[in-house]
Order: C-alpha cells, then structure tokens, then sequence
C-alpha cells in the first residue's frame, strides 16, 4: 500500500471546496440571476414611474426630487425580494446539506467542523457582497440613469447616494447570513424558509414603535435598520414623520453588523455541537 | 487499525449501542453483521466523529476521527449512498472532496475511472443516478485519499451482480494492500464471500468478534447424507453404533453424529452398496441466525 504523504491542513482549501460546491450547482446560477434581473428591473421600473409622472408633480415634490430619486434606486419592495431571495439561498447552503445527508458525507472529509462552517460562512458572505453590490450599483446607475432622462438623476457623489448604494448591498450578506444561522439552528428547509420570512420581513411590519421597548425591538431590526440608512431625508424631510424613538444612521449600521455577526457565530457553533 | 472500547450510545430512554468493544485488524476483510437495528450504522457513525457516544471511545489508528483536520487521508467511508447533493455531477462532488483535503484533481479521475464512472456519467448529475451509480460514487469518494483504513456501510445494495463480484474483488484487494477493511451488512450471506473476520452484535451489544472459519463451527454441527437402495437396513447399522439417523425418503437417511467418513466404513463393513454420500456442513446464514435470534429488534409474525 502506498498511502500518499499527509499534507497540513490549509484553511483555503476548505475555501476553494466551498466555492467548487457554489458554483457546481446549477441552481446557484438560476436563483442569483433571475433575482438580479428582476431586482434591477424592478428598481428600473420605479424610476421609470417617476419619470412618466414627474410633469403631474406639485412644487414640495419637485423641490425635493433627491429624495424621491434616491428611493427610486433600491425601493422597498426590491429590498423585501432580495432579503427573501438571499435569505433562501443562504440558507440552503446549510440546510442543502443537511436535507440531502451530504453534511456527513463532508463532515467525513472535513472533521474539522468549525473551520468547515467557517470557511462556508466565508464563502457565501464574500459571494453575497459582490451580489449586492452588484444588483445595488446597477439598480442606481439603471434608475439614475432613466430620471437624467428629465435632468432629475442623482450623481453617485451626491451626500447619502452611496450611503443607499452601499446599505442595500450588503442587506444581501445580512440576509444570507441570517438564513444560514437558521438553517444551522432548524435544518429542515421549509420550516427554516418560514421562520425566516418571519423574522426578516413580517416582524418589522408588525413590531410597532409606540412603546419605548418596542421601538427598539423594531429598530434593531435589519430591514428597519435599512430603511433608516437609506433615508437621505431622515428627520428634516417634510414628507416624512419624526419618530418618536429616533435613530441614527451609526445604529443602522450596528444592527447590520450584530445581526451578520451573530448568525455567523451560531452557524459555526450550532453545527460543531450536534450528531449528524 | 480500529478500536472501540465500551462505547456506548443512549438515544433518551432507548440504547443503541451498549458497551461495545472490538478491534479490527490491518490486512483482511472484517464483517460487521448484525440484525437490522442492531446498531451498526450508530457505531460506524461515532467512528466517524459524526455522533457523539454517550460513553466509550472509538478510534481509528489510536486517534479520535473528530481530531483530524482532514479526513480522506485517514479514513475513506461510504455510510449511505444518498449522502450526495442530487444537483452536482459525480466529478464536481468528487472534486469539492478533493479539494478540501488537498488531493489533486487528477486523482478525481483515476476514481472515477476505477469504480467505472467515466465519460458521460462522470458529468451527469447524481440525482439522476441508480442506487447502483451512487454506491460507486460512495466508493469512488471513499477510495479519492488513498486511505489506510476504509468503511463502508452496506455497500452491495442497488448493485448489480457484476457489480457485486467486482466490490468484493476490490475489497479483497484493498485487504491484500494492507489496509483494514471494515464492511457493515445484514446478510450473512454478502459476506461469506468477502470477510475473513466477523464482528456481530445484535440490539447494540456483540455477539461475537472471530474469523469467520470459528463463528462457522458455532453453528449447529454437520449432517451427512447417505444413500443406498437398502436404507432400512443401514439405518438399524448405524443407529447400532450410537449414530443419529432420520429417514428421509425410501432410499435416504439423514445422518448426526457421524462422519462421511465413518458412514462409508461402517457401510463397507457391512457390504451396503452406496449410491451418495455427502456431508452438509451448517450454513454460516444459519449460524448467524441462531446467534442473533434473540436479539432481532423487528421480527416478523410474532407477537412480543
């Protein structure tokens, strides 16, 4: 028997793994592009709206037009799919694994599991980021570009423009993020798909801010933490309300990094704890 | 070289496995039979770092699976066939393997080759495979880090009899190699053919750790079977010398307690013309049966 000589573990190795089983799949190309397409379409859309509609606007709307144009480039809707979107597939790259026993087949491979989880973590935020940069910076140059078509579109240099670039990209990484952590934490797919709609897009619908405590259960919220980021007019533009729990712009970007943080964490604990 | 020592498992009320200990050696082929739901993939499971034992070690050459790095070098497995993501083709499942454990591409083929999964099937995703396809990628996967030690976890089901003759040939040879070849299966039958040495248990516990020559002889002892157009005769001969004799059709007897050999030379003595004779060693199915008749966990058509 010759056994070829044992060479030392490198954690890039576990990345580049990670990777090969990304990008191996045919799926991970069909979910990533298909959303992208639609995400920017829908974004493109809401510029276009504002384009068709600018003649019919009053002076407030038309003296304020940043505002508006900015919310054209990531809007809300947009930002729901692409949590869902990103969610889903965060997930299924812990609860793939698991549904279809693969997870024993790599743990076998890979006994190490904390550096295996840390280095799929790794792999999917990376992915994610450059996803979300890229959907975010095409939904603005697209919806930008639609409003110059009045003279209305907003530069990138403009104060808060990347602020909502930059804020609806990484809500990407978040989402996957907090998607794996769950499916770490349920490994069933269907019902980690439903807890994390659950979490990520009802919860911020339902938790109201007129109490003190609920107020900050809702602003620590990822999706309400992006609203506030990508509101340029926050507290000074008339058409919105000042909240009687304001926060800051600072904050939003905490929540985003708490939220991501822990996800990641319980994704590696959770799975080193548990039988396969 | 495998050791378990008083491993344990508990499951709440339920136990697994229960203080189970053997070894399995460098060189041969060793079964490990047992009833279904005796506990053979939970202890093959904890081998492989992936359950943890209630108490209990198992190790694999003196070290804990789980405190390994990388795995493929030390250990190559095949637990269950499905274990594959249905939407990756046989080479890029093989390839991520590799890749984590630092083993060249190259040899991503030369498995694929061995096992018989070139050309097409190489490329074509796993979740369009037969049980037979998926049970060569298990092997091809656990063969990729060229290890000193493999298990394999029912590995002939779904396999075609050539596909059959050709897992036992290669077990046989990974054997011959040097390497401890560790083989789970519920039919005795799968591994007359294959093993060299037994591990049975049954409900968790063993029952027996021998080479398969001695667990043979447990069984029940060897009949004889002789015929000769005088039976009645010779019947009332050889129950004369103190021998066990059941008739069992005009011309032949059934025959405990004596040998072929000493069945001819009464026969010769007393000039009886013999038209068979012919000794029935006891099956190894049926020395399995016996030995684990007590502790099947699902029997069919009987009440408990």
């Amino acid at each position: 028997m010759t056994t070829l000589a044992v060479p030392a573990a490198r954690f890039t190795d576990l990345l580049a793994a990670e990777w090969i089983k990304l990008r191996s799949l045919r799926s991970t190309y069909w979910a990533l592009g298909s959303c992208a397409l639609v995400l920017i379409a829908f974004n493109a859309n809401a510029a276009r709206a504002d384009y068709v509609n600018y003649p019919h606007y009053d002076g407030p709307i038309r003296r304020e037009f940043v505002y508006w144009a900015l919310r054209d480039a990531f809007t809300s809707g947009a930002t729901m799919m692409m949590i869902l979107a990103t969610a889903g597939i965060g997930a299924i790259t812990v609860v793939g694994e698991y549904g279809t026993g693969l997870i024993r087949t790599t743990f076998t491979a890979v006994p190490d599991r904390r550096a295996l989880m840390t280095a799929k973590v790794l792999v999917v935020t990376a992915v994610m980021t450059v996803y979300g940069a890229v959907v975010a910076g095409a939904s603005f140059a697209a919806s930008q570009a639609i409003l110059d078509g009045r003279g209305l579109g907003v530069a990138i240099g403009h104060p808060g423009a990347w602020r909502v670039v930059v804020a609806s990209a990484l809500l990407a990484p978040v989402s996957a993020l907090v998607g794996m952590g769950m499916g770490a934490l349920i490994r069933h797919s269907a019902t980690t798909m439903i807890l994390t709609t659950l979490v990520l897009l009802l919860l911020p619908a339902f938790v109201t801010d007129r109490y003190h405590w609920t107020a900050c259960v809702r602003n620590a919220l990822p999706y309400n933490a992006w609203v506030r980021l990508v509101d340029i007019g926050y507290g000074d533009h008339p058409f919105t309300l000042v909240p009687r729990f304001p926060t800051t712009v600072g904050g939003g970007w905490v929540v985003f990094a708490v939220w991501a943080g822990v996800a990641a964490v319980l994704t590696v604990v959770v799975v080193e704890r548990r039988d396969v | 070289m495998i050791e378990v020592d008083q491993l344990t498992k508990r499951y709440g009320p339920t136990t697994a496995v229960r203080n189970l200990s053997f070894t399995v050696r460098p060189g041969r082929v060793t079964g490990f039979l047992g009833p279904n739901g005796a506990g053979k993939t939970t202890t093959l499971r904890m081998l492989l770092g992936l359950v943890e034992p209630s108490a209990g070690t198992a190790t694999v050459d003196g070290r804990s699976f789980r405190t390994r790095p990388r795995g493929l070098r030390h250990v190559g497995a095949l637990l269950d066939a499905h274990d594959v993501h249905g939407g990756r083709s046989a080479r890029a499942h093989l390839h991520a393997l590799a890749r984590s454990n630092r083993i060249p591409v190259a040899r991503v083929d030369e498995v694929l080759a061995e096992v018989g999964l070139t050309g097409s099937a190489a490329r074509r995703r796993t979740g369009t495979f037969s049980l037979g396809m998926k049970q060569r990628l298990g092997i091809a996967a656990a063969l990729l880090g060229d290890p000193p030690v493999l298990m394999f976890d029912e590995p002939l089901n779904g396999l075609d009899p050539e596909g059959v003759l050709w897992v036992r040939e290669l077990f046989r040879r990974l054997a011959r190699e040097g390497r401890t070849v560790f083989v789970s299966s519920h039919l005795m039958s799968e591994m007359e053919h294959t093993a060299e040495e037994l591990v049975v248990i049954g409900r968790g516990e063993l029952i027996a750790a021998e080479s398969l020559t001695e667990f043979a002889s447990r069984g029940t002892a060897p009949t004889v079977t002789v015929s000769s157009p005088d039976a009645g005769r010779l019947a009332a001969v050889l129950t004369a010398e103190g021998v066990v004799v059941t008739p069992h059709d005009e011309e032949t007897l059934r025959v405990r307690g004596a040998s072929a050999a000493r069945v001819g030379e009464l026969a010769h003595e007393h000039r009886f013309l013999l038209r068979e004779l012919t000794t029935q060693t006891a099956s190894l199915e049926a020395a399995f049966m016996e030995l684990t008749a007590d502790s099947v966990e699902y029997a069919a058509g009987e009440t408990r």
